[in-house]
């Protein structure tokens, strides 16, 4: 592979063990790597990763520009989060969980928040302990408990018997097979609301039954609501940190990507208690010290323009729900119109479907992988339309409740919807 | 099993005490924290910079430039921020397309291979992440890295973190000279290398130009290192954030550029420091791709991707330097000439007032023998520090002066032998110097 100048780097290679720590043991695996690439072909229509190809909204880009023209806000900043934005974290979340929230001890701003869970893991779980997560889950939640050396406990999202017409609320968690997930080595529980893949926005009822067990068997939870804001009609987010009893043992973590439709920035956070903040901030000081200085005032100038309009349509936080709400129902339709079968999500940007009535024969796409996988590559390359397989989202032995499933992003312009409505009107055609 | 030493029988018997405390508290019987975070949860730049900010101090302390980035830099961000939608989405999680290519580019040239920007290159958040993911991707449990000190404070913890012992090599005044005052006259032994070696040593941290000593490591020395590394199948893991910054002829050389170094060598590089913007957080570690592919695993595990718009404002700048390189163009070439003159003015200062510092051939730093400083230190809160930490902190509060102490540099075990040096930050507008330097004069100093 490299054209070695020096020949004699040819002898010394052979004797370089160079062996990795066993901490990635089996962790080098990644689905997203595998997919990404299908991106980078423009014949195909992309509704696979989940970031959106409309445009952030521009008072959101001037305050990076704005920014990057400060002097100043091109050196580092405060490490745990530069003092505007975690101001302006504090004055939102306050504001949203109706407490009073320290913006030095009780916030830190992270690399996104994929960032936020890393910190949160790495700062309280560690070998012998034992995280529940919750199927289909968000990828990465499953390699970060392994390397952090603890051991990943699943629970399934269970449909209920409904046939048709069926939403993210058909499906839940059984309560007795919940409980029975809990023991003493269990150190913290992992939700996701909404959710990534389904779209499933936990009710209060569901989330305090969570709480207890938590509270039972004195478990911690790290709550990703990086969906937060997208909600449809009808269905409110309600955060488990403001359950009686829960504040003081959950992480919540937020994101500005998905909140500002940036996910290029990179800039999360993770909200809690100072007595667990604190372990994530160690984690942050001993791992990268610092997020970049401009985009996390940008950030700030867009938390606060948005603050001050929370509650009116011109808010963004509830403006994208609303532009988002007409594209899901679309896509919704026409998926219908192909013959599979969507489960209506209450929240998120995914939307996930049932693949089992086209009866696809998928037994000459070779390799030993799930239904969905090969589902993917087939439509991929017959039909030019991407998506993600579910099953990269549950563990193995719920691998037959979810390879019929296929997931689907629709936070993507008209014209993207437009070139994916074309090809699956036309699915039946030859 | 302890994991250390106990030295004081207090801490065990008061454990309880905490527990319930904290139960209390928190609502929670069980230890919240992960084991991994003990003994690295103190840092010097949090507690420094906390104080420098609640004193307004003259900020002569921390690494960072006061004055403005090149503009070209500032205007490849704007430019990438106007540059259409996908500048604000995920890019590619190892690195930005653009960017990979042009560093595999720019350093392929410098160390005359072909460098390959997919599989030998992965980008971080700042050159500290870099570090972070070459640590943890490769040290175990019982591993053994051998740190040189001084060294950029981070190395310690993160070892420590990954599960590694650290072993400590001083950088010692050579004794055939007077007073140590060029970081030249700092040296490594060969033989002290030697006798720290032991079946577990997994690697070595070099820096070079060197925080906070400003040495600049010449090809001799690389090489004995260089040896020692292939010897023992030893990884190097060289961190060369200031590469651009050395003064008096002195010439940084990537020791992945020696034979058979390549192979075995992890470099790290920053953009923040290349383009005074430390505020980007944008790094990268280099090497050859069967080490960088586990630095890969760990970057997916941990943040996945680095700020899109940054990345490619950092790939316009690396292009620009790429086509000017050794022109009086290049920003390469301008900052240290700059910094040269802010350096002699700085030695000049602290010389006039009868301190000793010494002459760094490259870097940001200026370190400063203060034992000759009259101070009547009485703070309370610091009684139990050691002496340099003690008199920055008074200079912070009474002078309004900050510094940084250098024992932070070392490592607990030889804090002790190292209390007489503060450290300095001579990447400052001449207005910041200038008001450092009449601090500086009102000092009373007997020998």
């Amino acid at each position: 592979r490299h054209r070695n100048k020096n020949s004699k780097c040819n002898l010394y290679m052979a004797s370089v063990t160079h062996k990795n720590a066993k901490r990635i043991e089996g962790l080098d695996k990644n689905v997203w790597i595998t997919f990404t690439s299908v991106a980078a072909d423009p014949t195909i229509v992309n509704l696979g990763q989940g970031y959106p190809d409309i445009p952030p909204p521009s008072y959101v880009k001037e305050g990076l520009v704005q920014a990057v023209m400060v002097d100043r806000l091109n050196q580092y900043t405060r490490g745990f989060g530069h003092p505007t934005l975690v101001k302006a974290l504090s004055q939102v979340y306050g504001k949203v969980c109706g407490r009073q929230i320290d913006p030095f001890k009780e916030i830190l701003v992270t690399v996104g928040g994929y960032g936020s869970l890393f910190c949160s893991i790495q700062g309280l779980i560690e070998e012998g302990d034992e995280v529940i997560i919750i199927e289909p889950f968000f990828d990465c939640y499953v390699p970060m408990v392994k390397m952090a050396g603890a051991k990943p406990v699943f629970i399934p999202l269970r449909l209920s018997d409904r046939k048709t017409d069926i939403s993210s609320a058909d499906w839940f968690l059984d309560q007795d097979e919940l409980a029975s997930k809990f023991n003493s080595k269990t150190k913290a529980i992992i939700i996701n609301t909404p959710n990534n893949p389904i779209g499933k926005v936990f009710t209060r009822n569901e989330l305090q039954a969570i709480a207890d067990l938590c509270i039972k068997h004195d478990t911690l939870c790290l709550s990703d609501e990086v969906y937060e804001w997208l909600t449809y009609k009808g269905h409110d987010h309600v955060k488990i940190a403001t359950l009686p009893g829960m504040w003081d043992r959950t992480i919540t973590v937020g994101s500005a990507g998905k909140t500002f439709s940036v996910t290029g920035w990179k800039l999360g956070w993770s909200i809690g208690p100072e007595h667990l903040v604190k372990h994530l901030q160690t984690v942050m000081q001993n791992s990268l010290y610092a997020c970049p200085t401009p985009l996390q005032e940008a950030v700030a100038q867009g938390l606060l323009r948005d603050y001050e309009l929370m509650g009116q349509p011109d808010c963004y936080f509830s403006s994208l729900a609303e532009e988002l709400q007409g594209k899901r129902d679309r896509i919704a339709t026409i998926l219908k119109q192909a013959g599979m079968n969507p489960v209506i999500p209450e929240g998120g940007y995914f939307m996930i479907a049932d693949v089992t009535a086209l009866n696809q024969h998928l037994s000459h796409v070779e390799d030993d992988e799930p239904y969905d996988y090969k589902f993917i590559k087939w439509m991929t390359k017959e039909k030019k339309l991407a998506a993600i397989p579910v099953t990269a989202f549950c563990g193995e032995e719920s691998i037959k409740h979810f390879e019929k499933y296929i997931r689907f992003c629709f936070i993507k312009q008209d014209s993207t919807l437009d070139a994916a409505e074309a090809i699956l009107k036309n699915w039946n055609k030859a | 099993m302890l994991r250390r030493p106990v030295r004081n029988w207090a801490s065990i018997w008061k454990r309880p005490v905490r527990l319930i405390n904290c139960q209390k508290k928190t609502g929670m019987a069980r230890q919240l924290h992960a084991r991994r975070l003990e003994g690295v949860d103190k840092n010097i730049w949090v507690e420094f910079t906390q104080l420098t900010a609640d004193y307004k101090a003259v900020n002569v302390g921390q690494g960072f430039p006061d004055f403005s980035p090149p503009s070209f830099i500032q205007e490849a961000f704007c430019s990438a921020i106007t540059g259409g939608a996908s500048m604000h989405q995920y890019t590619r999680g190892f690195g930005h397309p653009a960017l990979v290519k042009i560093l595999a580019k720019f350093f392929g040239r410098i160390v005359g291979r072909d460098i390959d920007p997919m599989e030998d290159f992965q980008i971080t958040v700042g050159a500290y992440q870099a570090l972070f993911c070459t640590f943890q991707a490769l040290i175990d449990e019982g591993d053994e890295v051998i740190i040189v000190e001084p060294f950029f404070d981070c190395y310690q913890p993160m070892v420590k973190m990954a599960g590694g012992t650290p072993v400590y090599i001083p950088l010692k005044p050579r004794k055939s000279t007077g007073p140590a005052l060029s970081s030249a006259d700092w040296v490594l032994s060969p033989e002290e290398l030697a006798s720290n070696l032991n079946p577990r040593t997994k690697a070595i941290v070099i820096n070079t130009p060197n925080n906070p000593l400003g040495k600049v490591y010449q090809r001799d020395e690389l090489q004995m290192i260089a040896d020692f590394c292939i010897k023992h199948d030893i990884i190097c893991i060289s961190d060369e954030v200031y590469e651009w910054l050395t003064y008096d002829g002195a010439q940084h050389i990537k020791i992945a550029s020696l034979p058979g170094m390549w192979e075995r060598t992890v470099t790290i590089g920053s953009a923040g420091k290349s383009f005074s913007a430390t505020g980007w957080k944008v790094g990268w570690a280099m090497g050859p791709g069967n080490i960088i592919k586990h630095l890969k695993t760990i970057h997916q595990n941990s943040v996945y991707h680095c700020a899109t718009a940054a990345q490619e404002a950092v790939a316009m700048g690396f292009q620009r330097e790429y086509d000017t390189f050794g022109t009086e163009d290049s920003y390469f070439k301008q900052l240290p000439a700059q910094l040269h003159k802010k350096r002699l003015r700085l030695a000049e200062c602290l010389r006039s007032v009868g301190l000793e510092p010494v002459m760094p051939q490259g870097g940001y730093f200026m370190i400063t023998d203060i034992s000759s400083l009259q101070v009547d230190l009485n703070d309370p809160s610091t009684k139990d520090e050691p002496y340099d930490f003690r008199i920055v902190k008074w200079l912070i509060k009474e002078k309004g002066l900050a510094t940084i102490p250098v024992s932070g540099f070392y490592s607990p075990e030889h804090r002790g032998n190292v209390q007489n040096y503060i450290r300095f930050c001579f990447v400052k507008e001449d207005s910041t110097l200038k008001a450092a330097e009449d601090i500086i004069r009102q000092w009373s100093v007997k020998k």
